[in-house]
């Protein structure tokens, strides 16, 4: 046996790993959703999407849920969007470097990574009870917003770094001033970047549960929300109370209301990928 | 005479690289200077002290003084967006921004705050007319300039110079990306444009600069060894350094 043939066999088994890795990946994933399909797709109908929550399972509808869940995410991106461009346009583009800013840096990447829930302790304590704003959905936005705070920031930095230098150097060679430079040369050829970081940044504050049930979300509302400092449920914690119920109607509850979740998310995540695409197609540098 | 530019006593600095040494030089307005040397001799870092485009090179560091008409341009009261309005730059790869034709010409009308919608179309159809590129791309203003060839990305980038009407252009190799065609075209654009500007360019090309030039300026490791005009330097250099790197001796 030679050596290109043992390469060669090495490279096929390599190969034949992934795919396999691949499919498990994907079998399971379709036998889920299948399965939720299955078990909610006919019941969802409009009075599904428009009736509040019951104690009678076939009553119940999931409108305090996505209207909470709306509300929520409408704040989150208010707080957290403009929030984290800034802060990852001034660390990439103003920010000298020195020991302090590395140190800054490092932490903001850790902080990408630090468990949900955490936050939610954190936004219990400084939201919830020192700034006063009770289990509010303000309360719970500002939770969020700390937590994909990271993501935009990372994501930001990202894009801004693959702009590359000619274009700013041309922009100050015209006599543009930094923010100038910024403003209308690098945030611009960024934007596809930022967009794609926003926007899953945003998902992922719509998936998640722990931190609101610490903040104080209600597993039961009887109303929506008519303004910020109301207090309010969202999908997923709608999902999580009917999923722990013991009768059967309320898990086909949860399936359908899982489906309304998993079609909001792909939704946003495929208007990412679309934006990401039309970006790079467009700017081949 | 009277200079344009000078350079007087100028030492530059790199951390502790002395990048240029003691180099003294007067600029002719309306004329063509090019600088040239072997790789890494101080022509773009020379080129550069002019639109201060060092300034962001954080070991960078200047003694002596650039004077443009007469003032010291590496003075407090310098503001640098102010002074690159009058010095325009050329880059050696063509660097149009990522948007249309149109709106690369009128970036530096528009950073300066102009609104003026009928003034902005004269000046940005002037300047791509006097970078001999008004007849190609009239049509079709609105397309993204990263859709041209090379040769018209580079007259793009001229024509975004020439809009904010400098007096002086600093081009840095502007030819070496690009291909014979585009080259003499950009060429025959130089010779017409010193009508009107004052113009430096640095070049790798010996007979670029023996085409172009009225002056030449030879570098050699951070030295200035001769300065004079184009054919004297041509034709009967005074330094055997300059001979032999202009017939091909060494470089
Ligand atoms: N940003 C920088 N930081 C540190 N040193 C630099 C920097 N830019 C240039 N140098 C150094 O300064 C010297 C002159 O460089 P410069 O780019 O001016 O040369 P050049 O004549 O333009 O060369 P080329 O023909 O290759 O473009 C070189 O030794 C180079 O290594
Ligand atoms: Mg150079």
């Amino acid at each position: 046996m030679n050596n290109g043939y043992k390469n060669r066999l090495k490279d096929s088994i390599f190969k034949y790993i992934g795919v396999f890795a691949c499919f498990i990946g994907l079998i399971l994933l379709a036998i889920l959703i299948g399965n939720i399909l299955y078990d909610g797709f006919n019941r969802i109908d409009w009075s599904f999407l428009t009736s509040l929550p019951s104690r009678k399972a076939e009553k119940a509808g999931i409108l305090t849920a996505w209207s909470g869940s709306l509300w929520i995410i409408i704040f989150t991106f208010i707080i957290a969007v403009p929030i984290g461009i800034s802060a990852g346009v001034y660390l990439e583009e103003y920010n000298r470097k020195n020991q302090l800013t590395r140190i800054l840096e490092i932490n903001i990447s850790n902080l990408a990574g630090v468990p949900s829930i955490i936050y939610g302790l954190l936004g219990l304590e400084i939201f919830v009870r020192y700034s006063n704003l009770g289990s509010s959905v303000l309360a719970g936005s500002f939770t969020l917003a700390l937590l994909i705070l990271p993501i935009i920031i990372v994501a930001t930095r990202e894009a801004l770094k693959a702009v590359p230098a000619s274009i700013r150097v041309a922009s100050y060679g015209l006599g543009a001033t930094k923010w100038q430079t910024t403003l209308y040369q690098v945030l611009p050829a960024a934007s596809g970047g930022i967009l794609t970081g926003v926007i899953l940044a945003i998902s992922r504050a719509l998936g998640e549960t722990a931190p609101l049930i610490v903040v104080g979300a209600l597993a039961y509302v009887p109303f929506t929300p008519t303004g910020p400092m109301d207090e309010f449920t969202v999908l997923p914690i709608q999902i999580f109370n009917w999923v722990s119920r013991p009768q059967h109607e309320f898990s086909i509850n949860a399936a359908a209301a899982i489906i309304i979740l998993l079609l909001i998310t792909f939704t946003m995540n495929g208007i990412a990928v679309y934006f990401r695409n039309k970006w790079q197609k467009k700017i081949n540098w | 005479m009277k200079y344009k530019l000078e350079a007087k006593n100028i030492d530059v600095f790199y951390g502790k690289l002395k990048a240029l040494n003691n180099i003294n030089i007067g600029i002719t307005e309306n004329a063509v200077t090019a600088l040239i040397g072997p790789s890494g001799c101080g022509k773009s870092t020379f080129l550069r002290l002019f639109n201060r485009m060092n300034d962001y090179i954080d070991s960078f560091k200047l003694n002596g003084d650039i004077l443009i008409d007469d003032k010291n341009i590496y003075e407090k009261d310098v503001f640098v967006d102010e002074l690159r309005k009058n010095v325009g730059m050329v880059f050696q790869k063509p660097n149009p921004f990522p948007k249309s034709i149109f709106e690369n010409v009128a970036y530096g009308l528009k950073i300066q705050g102009i609104k003026d919608k009928e003034f902005i179309n004269t000046r940005v159809k002037d300047a791509l007319k006097q970078a001999a590129l008004w007849e190609e791309v009239k049509d079709d203003l609105n397309k993204s300039a990263l859709a041209l060839s090379g040769g018209q990305q580079q007259r793009v980038c001229i024509a975004r110079a020439l809009a904010v009407e400098p007096s002086i252009i600093l081009m840095d190799e502007p030819t070496s990306a690009l291909d014979p065609i585009a080259t003499a075209k950009v060429e025959k654009l130089i010779h017409t444009l010193k009508e009107k500007y004052t113009i430096i360019i640095v070049t790798h090309n010996m007979q670029q600069a023996a085409r172009i030039s009225d002056y030449t300026a030879f570098f050699y490791m951070g030295d200035l060894i001769e300065f004079d005009k184009t054919n004297t330097i041509f034709t009967n250099p005074k330094m055997e350094r300059t001979e032999n790197y202009i017939t091909g001796r060494f470089g």
